[in-house]
């Protein structure tokens, strides 16, 4: 298992596509922190691209992989492997390459210019946002058999969890308006892990003052050990169950 | 009788090495006129009052323990200087308010240049006029509000001047209730856990030039008109329901030339009328001004809005405040003719804090792509936002103020 | 070696493998021949685990291969269209299949084929700058590279130049006399005269005859191939 991972991040690091996304995030990186003159608002500035950017890049790029790799699987089908873990092996080469291309691109310039809670937390949510979203590509990868379709699902997919989620929230929380929502808010956010990314880097950085009561809540609760713990859980069954649902479904699925 | 008289007034000396070693005693001694001039060293004299018009000096800031236990000065009498003192461990009781120097009921009162270091409340004036509060140092270490007491506190006073005197870590820096007529000046009032300026049914005060940094909840000034506010520093006032200046219940009044720098919310108004904000810098604030409806005849012209996370915000539709000729840093238009004012008007409430400001709850999704999303549509094609709230001549580059 | 019992297959509406039955055993080189989409690819597909029958069971070596993926170190598979990751050397896919099968066989590396190719000074080329030809003899140097007991050939000639569709077939010859199980599926019969020992003939899904070479030629009084089996669609 650990071979094809090895030959999938040697050959998905060698991509052009990946290379580029490297630079761009570098690029972008360096030029937020030089531009803003303290590294809490260069982090600001780099929230929006951890939160977009990156699921977008992930998703697609992982969902075009794995399309263009169908041959190359059959054939390690027809080998004597598993079939489980053929399709793991998939999902942690590209994962990998992907938060290796964060890490690189973000991770490092976050680590010079903003070595702070902060931006560990903006790391490991880019990370983890990384990762995440190449899971949720491999579930809509395996769903369709048409390459046009998969691209398209992994792309609603993306507008659902940056865009129509949050959009969702706001529709609850107005027709709602009557009822307390702030603790329902907290489970609300981590069914989504952009938000729940969001929320945890937010609460890091001294603007959490200006999510007033909510934020407050929301503090207490990510604030504590348990908390945080628990919002890592999630992150962490946000990674296993798209990958544990698509491996079941590829290990029936006829080639 | 021991010292040396000099006219009228005579000069009694108090030290170990003098004949008198207590303050009280020289006091008792004393005439109004007198003047009590009390050496380096330690005095442990519990409550030191003072009923007569004499001044008493230390020199080389001699140690007035009150050991956690009694007010160390009380000063019942007219025309008494107070000056070069360090007063330490006053008493601390939750039933009296216990001060490092407490005036009751005096005129011409002067407190200059005392350290008061572990006070309950600082230097206390109670119903007295003309007094002058100068160059003193007031620090206290108080954690919880219930154990502390204000720097500052004024109660009921006329025609007070505090002037440069430094205040941190009691529970509102300056406290003024009932106090007309009065100048609050240079001040340095920080790491209070309330408010760095407490003010209440004090009409026609005057602050300026203070320095208002990283209070526990800012500066909040109430039910008054006739205030003046200029050229202070609102600054670091950071926290959740913390802001640099509350305006509650205030009319007539004048905020001009200050600067908000770092706030949560910047000013905070309700129930505020006729008053003019002019010059001042909002920068770096979570929100620059937060005016609710209920405010009406507010001038905001000639300020400068730069990097706060949101400018304005409101809660009604109903628009009664003028907001021209200002500059915004986050004004998309354009200057066709230089003239250095914008041709468009320019909208500074954004929608999302408009939601915010009717649920909360959705400041879940602040910094979210969806209201990135939406702010830009709405200032695109403003449609929820107040249609008055504009500025219809927004500068194009920043003031200089 | 291989029993395919009652194998169907259904696609949609597509019935892509109906009630088929084969057995395959030892020494033997089958053809599958049949028109475009009569369900040879699918029934090689089905033995070699990529798709799952609808009813009916596979065995290989007796053994059921639901559930059972060891058994395929025993296939060598060169597929229709061979693709690989794009940014991988000849080497490196070598050198990965190599990995992934190393510690399941301790037989000897077949390299026969990499060399007669002339693969060995293409190693550092990258698979995306590899014509289709290219990469069919990679896929076809694969298939052997590991000895394995049955090879299963889908369309292996297409895309061939005829000196490497010569010296695959030199090699298929070899590997037949060595004992092996070869299966393969083939458009163009005329190739197929000198190789193969019994055809498997499929028609819409359906199994239509399973003979031995000579008899079908005996039955048919044809001495090609590809005369045999137009005379045999003649008949139906």
């Amino acid at each position: 298992m650990k071979k094809i991972t090895k030959y999938v991040i040697a050959d998905i690091l060698r991509n052009k596509i990946v290379l580029a996304y490297t630079v761009f995030l570098w690029i972008i990186s360096f030029t937020v922190f030089n531009l803003e003159n303290n590294a809490t608002k260069g982090l600001l500035s780099l929230l929006n691209i951890v939160l977009i950017i990156v699921p977008l890049v992930s998703i697609v790029f992982a969902t075009i992989y794995v399309y263009n790799s169908s041959e190359f699987i059959e054939l390690l089908v027809s080998q004597p492997l598993q079939r489980k873990k053929i399709w793991i092996s998939l999902f942690a080469g590209l994962a990998g390459s992907l938060s290796l291309a964060y890490f690189v691109g973000a991770g490092i310039p976050i680590l010079i210019y903003a070595l702070s809670s902060t931006g560990l937390i903006m790391l490991l949510m880019g990370l983890f946002l990384s990762i995440i979203f190449v899971a949720i590509a491999m579930l809509a990868a395996v769903i369709t058999r048409d390459k046009a379709k998969g691209i398209g699902i992994s792309i609603l997919l993306w507008l659902y969890f940056s865009l129509l989620f949050d959009g969702l929230v706001l529709f609850i929380l107005f027709q709602f308006q009557d009822y307390p929502l702030e603790k329902p808010m907290l489970l609300l956010s981590g069914l989504n892990p952009i938000d729940l990314g969001r929320i945890l880097i937010l609460l890091k950085m001294d603007v959490s003052a200006l999510m007033g009561y909510t934020g407050a809540i929301f503090k207490d609760f990510f604030g504590t050990g348990i908390g945080f713990s628990i919002a890592l859980l999630v992150m962490l069954v946000w990674i296993f169950v798209p990958v544990w649902l698509s491996a079941r479904r590829f290990c029936r699925k006829d080639l | 009788m021991f010292a040396a008289t000099n006219g009228w007034a005579k000069t009694i000396k108090v030290g170990k090495s003098e004949a008198i070693h207590t303050i009280q005693q020289a006091i008792g001694q004393a005439l109004s006129g007198d003047t009590v001039l009390v050496a380096a060293g330690n005095y442990a004299e519990k409550n030191i009052i003072i009923k007569k018009s004499i001044s008493l000096i230390g020199e080389g800031y001699p140690v007035l323990d009150g050991e956690h236990h009694y007010e160390i000065i009380s000063v019942k009498a007219n025309n008494v200087l107070i000056k070069g003192f360090k007063l330490v461990h006053s008493g601390i009781s939750s039933m009296v308010d216990i001060a490092g120097i407490k005036i009751y009921e005096s005129r011409n009162v002067k407190i200059i240049g005392n350290k008061l270091d572990d006070t309950f409340f600082g230097i206390y004036v109670q119903s007295g006029a003309n007094c002058l509060i100068m160059d003193n140092q007031l620090t206290a270490y108080s954690v919880t509000e219930q154990q502390a007491g204000n720097g500052i506190h004024c109660w009921k006073c006329d025609s007070l001047l505090i002037f440069n005197n430094q205040i941190s870590g009691h529970r509102d820096g300056i406290y003024f209730e009932f106090v007309t007529n009065s100048y609050i000046s240079e001040n340095v009032s920080e790491h209070n856990i309330r408010y760095g300026l407490h003010f209440m049914f004090s009409h026609n005060d005057d602050y300026l030039n203070n320095i208002f940094k990283n209070n526990g909840a800012g500066v909040s000034v109430m039910f008054t008109h006739g205030v003046k506010m200029i050229e202070n520093i609102f600054e670091d006032n950071w926290g959740d329901g913390a802001f640099g200046l509350l305006l509650k219940e205030i009319s007539d009044s004048y905020v001009y030339g200050n600067k908000f720098i770092n706030n949560t919310s910047a000013i905070y108004m309700e129930g505020a009328s006729r008053i003019k904000m002019q010059r001042n810098e909002f920068s770096n604030n979570g929100w620059g001004l937060k005016i609710q409806a209920s405010c009406m005849d507010i001038d905001i012209a000639y300020n400068n809005f730069i990097g706060n996370t949101f400018d304005i915000s409101t809660n009604g539709s109903l628009v009664l405040n003028r907001f021209d000729h200002n500059y915004w840093d986050k004004y998309e238009g354009y200057d066709l003719n230089k003239n250095n004012i914008g041709d468009v008007p320019f909208h500074p409430v954004s929608l999302f804090s408009m939601i915010v400001e009717k649920n909360p709850s959705a400041m879940m999704l602040f910094r979210s792509f969806m209201t990135t999303i939406l702010d830009k549509t709405e200032r695109i094609l403003p449609s929820l936002t107040p249609e008055n709230l504009k500025d219809n001549y927004p500068f194009m580059k920043p003031l200089k103020l | 070696m291989i029993f395919a019992t009652n194998v169907s297959k259904r696609f949609g509406k597509l019935n892509a493998l109906n009630n088929v039955s084969v057995n395959c055993v030892k020494s033997e080189c089958i053809a599958l021949i049949g028109p475009n989409g009569s369900g040879k690819t699918t029934l090689i597909k089905c033995i070699l685990g990529m798709v799952v029958p609808d009813s009916g069971f596979i065995t290989f070596n007796e053994k059921n291969i639901s559930h059972d993926w060891t058994y395929r170190k025993h296939i060598g598979y060169m597929p229709q269209i061979g693709r690989y990751p794009d940014n991988m050397t000849i080497g490196q896919v070598l050198k990965m299949m190599i990995d992934i099968r190393k510690d399941n066989q301790q037989t000897q590396l077949d390299e026969e084929l990499i060399q007669s190719f002339g693969l060995d000074g293409l190693m550092q080329k990258r698979m995306c700058t590899l014509s289709g030809g290219t990469r069919q003899k990679v896929s076809a140097s694969l298939a052997f590279l590991f000895n394995p007991d049955v090879l299963i050939l889908d369309e292996p000639t297409a895309g061939l130049d005829p000196v490497a569709s010569e010296i695959l077939k030199e090699k298929i010859l070899k590997e037949k006399q060595k004992g092996k199980l070869i299966l393969i599926t083939s458009h163009i019969l005329s190739e197929l005269d000198d190789l193969v020992t019994q055809i498997i003939y499929m028609q819409d899904g359906h199994l239509l005859f399973h003979k031995k070479l000579e008899d079908l030629k005996q039955s048919t009084g044809e001495e090609k191939l590809s005369k045999a089996i137009a005379n045999v669609m003649l008949k139906k």
